[in-house]
């Protein structure tokens, strides 16, 4: 299979690119960012699925079985996170979908940790450059891979 | 990953689990050998489902309309498989069909992305293995959309029972209409976006042109719609019901599903050929002969024909 050198693979690595899944939950629209992220990965070789504004757990997790995505990248712009975010995680468990959930957008640096322990693979702030964004991804996927007892549907 | 046997994964997509129907999509999409048995299995079980192709060029609202049909076609399992490019640069793709779709389009609906990843002659082959996949686990009927340029992109969604071409108002006139190759493989017209100023000039000006065309006992018909608004849709759908009856009674159905099986193995025979023809360039052989290329000792054409010659070895007499 034809494949440009330097594209991101899927986890298990059989030659297909890492698909992500990006999103905004809820009342939120402040997209521009979301879509330079989109366009970051595309251009880092991922395939984006992208849903866009006002998505709920449900919507995503349904488009997550539907696109088997390996990965989903929220966007957060209205102090929701903590409420939201964990939300995420959770809906994704309970659908046994193992798959890790990154977090992008204003967050306060105090919110960070709270957030990672409550399952978030990463948090990206508004200063994170284009290389930190795709190892972000590229990183919580492969993590998703070795960790045990975490990949399981 | 627990054990995801192809098998246990189909029963369960048939039962209507859409993770494993997710994961068995991704099998046939990545080419390898697991995706070799789902494919395999797939064929054997395959053939129920009604394929609509839905294509147009980029903005004339392909999206939009797919996730309508979907939902005015009452099925109780439809299926969409939204194509869009990937870049040939980085292999990556954005996949944004799926955010025309959500808004309108009841849960039942199954909805796949699929970027084209890298090579054309793959996307022709990829494809029919998803829609078969879809139709195995019990989707129907499977809406395939694709962007209308390019030519492989135009016959991926031409390989369907029935096509739909989709224009808007003011997309040019008959000689363009020509030119983009598309209304060759039109089976049903929609002009979307029929609020727009001359959405009737658009009509006429298919008019004229299916006037010059032949017609193999069925006409195109064109229909106006507003997709975004959610008018025509049933209209459309009507058309694609008719044509669908038109085809099982002049028996064109199954020709046409002939054809396809033929145009398939042709396609993966070309992919194949293509594949080894990369593999002879790179050999040493492939090397000597492109060297006496280079010092102008032969042609291209005749370093071809010598490194062609061991793949198409002379059938002898007509047998």
């Amino acid at each position: 299979m034809d494949r440009p050198a330097g594209a991101f693979l899927a986890p298990d690595n059989r030659g297909s690119p890492i698909r992500v899944l990006l999103a905004k939950l809820g009342l939120d629209g402040h997209d521009r960012g979301l879509k330079v992220v989109a366009r970051t990965l595309r251009d880092a070789g991922l395939e984006v699925i992208y849903l866009g504004l006002r998505q709920t757990a449900d919507s995503i997790v349904a488009a997550c079985e539907q696109e088997d995505a390996d990965v989903v990248g929220l966007s957060m712009h209205n102090a929701g996170h903590l409420t939201l975010a964990p939300r995420m995680v959770q809906a994704v468990e309970k659908a046994g979908l193992g798959v890790p959930v990154v977090i992008g957008g204003i967050v306060p640096a105090a919110d960070v940790p709270v957030l990672l322990n409550a399952g978030v693979a990463a948090v990206l702030g508004p200063g994170a450059s284009a290389e930190e964004v795709v190892s972000a991804v590229t990183a919580a996927v492969g993590r998703r891979r070795t960790a045990p007892g975490t990949a399981a549907p | 990953m627990s054990p995801e046997l192809p098998d246990e994964l189909f029963d369960a997509a048939a039962a209507g689990n859409r993770r494993a129907l997710g994961r068995l999509l991704t099998m046939v999409e990545r080419r390898d050998d697991l995706g070799a048995v789902v494919a395999t299995r797939a064929h054997r079980d395959g053939g129920q489902a009604r394929v609509i192709g839905i294509t147009g060029a980029p903005g004339t609202g392909k999206s939009t309309i797919t996730g309508r049909l979907a939902d005015v076609s009452g099925a109780a399992r439809p299926a969409i498989l939204a194509i869009d490019p990937s870049s040939p640069l980085t292999g990556g793709a954005i996949l944004g069909d799926r955010i025309r779709m959500d808004g309108h389009i009841s849960s039942s609906a199954f909805i796949r992305s699929m970027a084209t990843r890298g090579h054309a002659g793959g996307l022709a082959v990829a494809v029919p293995d998803a829609i078969r996949v879809l139709d195995a686990a019990g989707c129907d009927p499977v809406i395939v959309e694709t962007v209308g340029v390019g030519q492989v992109e135009v016959s991926v969604a031409a390989a369907a029972d029935t096509t739909v071409v989709v224009v808007t108002p003011g997309w040019g006139d008959a000689v363009q209409a020509n030119k983009a190759g598309l209304l060759e493989v039109a089976d049903v017209f929609a002009v979307n976006k029929a609020d727009r100023p001359d959405a009737r000039g658009a009509r006429r000006d298919l008019e004229l042109m299916l006037d010059l065309g032949h017609q193999d006992g069925w006409r195109a018909p064109i229909v106006l719609t507003t997709a975004n608004q959610g008018k025509g849709i049933e209209d459309l759908w009507a058309e694609i019901e008719r044509h669908a009856a038109h085809l099982r009674e002049s028996g064109q159905l199954s020709r046409r599903r002939c054809q396809r099986q033929r145009d398939e193995v042709a396609d993966r025979i070309e992919l194949g050929l293509r594949d080894r023809a990369g593999q002879i360039i790179e050999s040493e052989v492939g090397a000597a002969v492109l060297d006496r290329v280079e010092h102008r000792e032969i042609s291209p054409a005749a370093a071809a024909e010598m490194l062609l010659a061991p793949l198409t070895p002379d059938p002898g007499p007509e047998s």
